[in-house]
């Protein structure tokens, strides 16, 4: 089990999203972070006064998937949120140790994704 | 015991206050009545303007809580800066086409307006100057209207390059055909709009309808699919007060239209406003029953503003009974206005289907309700067909709808089209993301939501208190 973090552009989120859907990925967490890095930051004028803002807003996008899912998910990360300007956001891969599903107690990768091939009582 | 001496005080000063001028008047001689008559309607006209302009307000708080929290400072330059800019205009020309004389096609004096100058034959006094102002106002409302439209996208440099046309040309054309004796009062025994709702309203929602053409829809807006997606504002209560100050306003904007206080029409006018606005309300919660079946806050004060544009070209020439009925049709239209054409085109606040579709409602109203007295009082065209039974007066308002719509729709068109072809209309996609506040104002309209909160100054957790670490 492994879980993708993906720092990514607000606009990035909306197709990743919905690839991940088709794929069967739906299980995921979302969370607006701001953070830095070698982006720049951007300068507001109230009244002739300035104010400089280095952190820059941000999705931070979690998902953990079974450990041969890994590839689909950052290949899907990487084909949207890529614009190759500075500021596309950075992925990063988490070793996990067990999971548990709560309303029935399972763990393991029973818990994990909903894939395409899956029953749909799942859902 | 301070208190009611504090209050004793209070009154008798009052009083005296009261009592001196009338003491100090009595030894002059009487004024009068005609005077007095005057000034009145000249207080009345300015009480009336006063109300219009605050519609501005209404219309800021409308369009900013149906923008998201990155364009709301945008709204607030974006009012200021037309404002200002027709203001200027419309003194130096605006007021000239529209009022300076009765020829068919354009006034021809009036210009840079002045006490003295002339202004249609006659020197400009304090009464002229009163209707300056007030019909100055509509205009104003006109080019706020137009806007509505082009929310969240539009570039800053669109304003004040539409405002000089549209203050200088778009609106006295219209003006003077249909309120100062132009084109209108040529087709039969004239065309009825009492305040505007061809005039003012259908002229506004023409241009949004030719910006927003030019303009696109806002990124997002439609899906894959093409399907209009929600793009929900962010602040409902503000759009609520908007539409309450706007219905205030129009308390002035048709009450106002009397242009003075003789046989109290200015009354009959002010209540019949408020019962098409109660009808449009009414009929958008109908309308909402039989096709979303949620109450939705938006659309219902959208009802109220198409019953209030609906009920402005009838509103000095129908009876009592005749006003719910005009303005619970207009909220029907606004409703399935809005969901039809959010399909087509992307008009953040309905203005289109609000100033538009229920402009050309209430212009046709008239000639289906206008009353045999009324029509008599005010002067202007034949009663409707509810009264005489025939289409005559509905066929001329059908007429003025039509050509008001095809002229302000190619003047506008035309406008924006160069506009875009030079200096563009549309902010980038980039900026347009970020919001216009940022990428226009260099500012945010709600700094502590869009400032990461360690990089606000002055910021910190409250001291902890006894009960709390007790």
């Amino acid at each position: 089990m492994k879980m993708v973090v993906a720092y990514i552009r607000h606009e990035a989120f909306e197709p990743i999203r919905t690839e991940l859907l088709e794929l069967g990925f739906p299980s995921i967490s979302v969370t607006e972070v701001k953070g830095s890095g070698r982006q720049r930051g951007i300068t507001e004028h109230y009244r002739g006064a300035t104010v400089t803002n280095y952190l820059r807003p941000k999705i931070k996008l979690e998902c953990v998937v079974a450990a041969g899912d890994v590839g689909t998910v950052v290949d899907t990360v990487l084909k949207h949120a890529r614009t190759g300007a500075v500021g596309d956001g950075k992925v990063f891969i988490l070793p996990v140790e067990e999971s548990y599903r709560i309303r029935t107690g399972e763990s393991g990768d029973e818990t994990l994704q909903l894939h395409p091939d899956a029953s749909s009582e799942n859902g | 015991m301070r208190r009611t001496l504090l209050v004793r005080g209070l009154v008798a000063g009052l009083l005296a206050l009261l009592v001196i001028p009338a003491s100090a008047m009595a030894q002059d001689a009487p004024i009068p009545i005609a005077d007095v008559k005057g000034e009145l309607d000249n207080t009345w006209v300015i009480v009336a303007a006063a109300l219009v302009f605050f519609m501005q307000a209404g219309f800021a708080l409308l369009e900013i809580g149906m923008s998201r929290g990155k364009n709301a400072g945008a709204g607030i330059a974006k009012i200021l800066v037309n404002f200002a800019i027709i203001s200027i205009v419309w003194w130096a020309v605006g007021f000239g086409i529209a009022f300076g004389g009765t020829g068919k096609w354009i006034g021809d004096s009036g210009w840079f307006f002045q006490f003295g100058r002339d202004v249609g034959g006659e020197p400009a006094d304090n009464g002229t100057a009163a209707f300056f102002i007030f019909q100055f106002m509509f205009a104003a409302v006109s080019l706020a209207i137009v806007w509505g439209t082009t929310l969240e996208r539009i570039k800053f440099i669109a304003y004040p390059i539409f405002a000089i046309v549209f203050g200088a040309i778009i609106y006295p054309l219209i003006a003077h055909w249909g309120f100062g004796g132009g084109l209108f009062a040529t087709f039969g025994n004239g065309v009825q709009d009492f305040a505007g709702s061809s005039v003012v309203h259908l002229t506004g929602a023409t241009a949004a309808f030719a910006a927003c053409l030019l303009l696109g829809p806002r990124k997002g807006k439609y899906g894959a699919d093409g399907k209009p997606r929600a793009i929900p504002g962010h602040n409902m209560p503000l759009v609520g007060l908007g539409v309450i100050i706007l219905w205030l306003g129009w308390f002035g904007f048709n009450g106002g239209s009397t242009l003075g206080t003789s046989d109290n029409a200015f009354a009959s006018v002010v209540s019949v406003t408020n019962l098409g606005a109660a009808g449009g309300v009414i009929g958008a919660v109908i309308a909402l029953g039989l096709t979303l079946k949620k109450m939705d806050v938006g659309m219902i004060g959208n009802g109220a503003i198409a019953g209030l544009v609906a009920i402005t070209a009838p509103s000095g020439y129908v009876e009592f009974w005749a006003a719910p009925i005009i303005g619970l049709v207009g909220g029907l239209i606004v409703v399935f206005g809005v969901l039809a054409i959010d399909k087509l085109i992307d008009d953040p606040i309905g203005a289109t289907s609000a100033h538009g579709l229920a402009g050309i409602w209430g212009t046709l109203a008239c000639g289906i309700f206008a009353s045999p007295r009324l029509v008599e009082s005010v002067g202007i065209g034949d009663p409707g067909l509810w009264y005489s039974g025939s289409f005559k007066q509905l066929g001329y308002q059908a007429l003025a709808v039509i050509i008001v719509f095809a002229v302000v729709f190619i003047l506008s068109y035309l406008t924006f089209f160069i506009i875009k072809k030079t200096v563009g209309l549309r902010v980038s996609d980039q900026e347009e993301d970020a919001g216009l506040d940022i990428s226009e104002h260099g500012m945010y309209g709600y700094p502590e939501q869009f400032i990461p909160a360690p990089e606000l100054i002055g910021y910190g957790a409250a001291p902890t208190t006894k009960e709390a670490t007790a």
